[in-house]
């Protein structure tokens, strides 16, 4: 796991980081940012793969697998993020059920969209308001790190947890990599 | 068996939850998972007498299929059942067509239509209206979607399905503004631990 030559593209690292973890089920609501991830993941035979309707369905679908013995992870973007608090301060902050969610960050470093920009900024206080675990990463190198540190907590506290991709991870030039 | 397949709405006798539901639990002999919605439906299922492999969601409002799907996707050889209300339902209507899509055999849905918000003071629902669950459930891909003419009618449907009816399917029922016959004891960690050991997969621990 920790092979890091700065070759692997992120998302190549976060398919290795879910296996070495059994998280084989993902659900997701499409992202640009995230597309590459979800192209690969479909094309996986180690993954069942779940577009839903609502960001909502998709915490809801891996809430029930894990309390099945299936592990999995939510893919999104911080819009859809902004749907959810109910349903992570009513199912599973109190239930005590590890949902790890991946979301890619929009709305700072160039966005275009005044929208995506405004809802942004209600991510992190209503993360920190229900308590969840989260933290994001903006160093290619600390990818498998975190990726997999916070998945295992996850599973071993019985806590959900939010792993943000900001932009100087997914969209700043790398050094040395094609992209 | 009654072959009532095409009962309309207006047709399909109003019925009571508190009697459907203990139908519906009577009938299950094979440890079959059944995840109650928000409310009085669950309220209901508690009262059914409290089976290790039920789940009372005690908010996210409109999840309980969802959760279901989840339960059923990772658990294949199990039948799940999902208990809704008719103003559930329609919060997270979208379900239905994911539902349809993944197409697990071993997911049904069931639909207690009011037409009403009860627990909240029995505001009408869109269902009160004209919407029409087992149409928009058909509409969003679950061919197999059905009201239930009466009590017996009701009964056959849920036989169906624990006889291996391959496909996902949902049965509506409409049922009266009866309270529900008991309350759930409100202790998620409990609730979620409870059923973990009553669905475990006999070769893990959750």
């Amino acid at each position: 796991m920790s092979r890091d030559d700065g070759a692997e593209p992120w998302h190549e690292t976060v398919i290795r980081v879910l296996k070495e973890n059994e998280v084989d089920l993902v659900t997701y609501i499409p992202d640009n940012v995230l597309r590459e991830l979800i192209d690969a993941l479909h094309t996986d035979p180690y993954f069942t793969v779940i577009c839903p309707a609502r960001e909502e369905e998709a915490v809801a679908i891996v809430a029930g697998a894990y309390m099945a013995g299936r592990r999995g992870i939510v893919l999104m973007q911080t819009s859809g993020f902004a749907t959810l608090p109910n349903a992570l301060a009513s199912l599973v902050v109190p239930f005590q059920i590890p949902v790890v969610m991946m979301i890619s960050e929009r709305g700072i470093m160039g966005e275009f969209q005044i929208g995506q920009a405004i809802v942004c900024k209600t991510m992190r206080p209503v993360l920190q308001s229900i308590g969840m675990e989260h933290h994001t990463i903006e160093e290619h190198d600390h990818v498998p790190f975190v990726v997999d540190g916070m998945i295992r907590q996850a599973f071993a506290t019985r806590s959900p947890a939010a792993i943000i991709l900001s932009p100087l991870l997914t969209k700043r030039p790398r050094a040395g990599a094609a992209q | 068996m009654t072959t009532i397949s095409n009962t309309e709405r207006g047709a399909a006798k109003v019925m009571n939850r508190t009697d459907l539901t203990r139908r519906l639990v009577a009938r299950l002999q094979k440890d079959e998972a059944v995840v109650g919605g928000i409310g009085h439906t669950n309220w209901d299922l508690w009262a059914s007498g409290q089976r290790p492999q039920n789940f009372y969601m005690l908010g996210s409002m409109g999840l309980a299929a969802p959760i279901a799907l989840g339960v059923a996707v990772a658990q294949p050889d199990r039948m799940v059942f999902a208990l809704e209300g008719d103003g559930s339902l329609l919060m997270q209507v979208g379900a239905l067509a994911t539902i349809a899509t993944v197409e697990p055999a071993n997911l049904c849905v069931i639909v207690w239509d009011n037409e009403a918000f009860h627990i909240t003071g029995g505001q009408k629902s869109l269902t009160a209206t004209g919407a029409d669950i087992v149409a928009m459930a058909r509409g969003a891909g679950l061919t197999n979607s059905t009201w239930a003419a009466d009590e017996a009618h009701f009964e056959s449907l849920v036989d169906e399905v624990l006889g291996g009816t391959t496909g996902p399917r949902l049965i509506a029922a409409r049922i009266d503004m009866t309270k529900p016959a008991g309350t759930t004891d409100r202790d998620p960690v409990k609730i979620r631990l409870n059923f973990m050991s009553g669905i475990a997969p006999p070769d893990k621990e959750g």
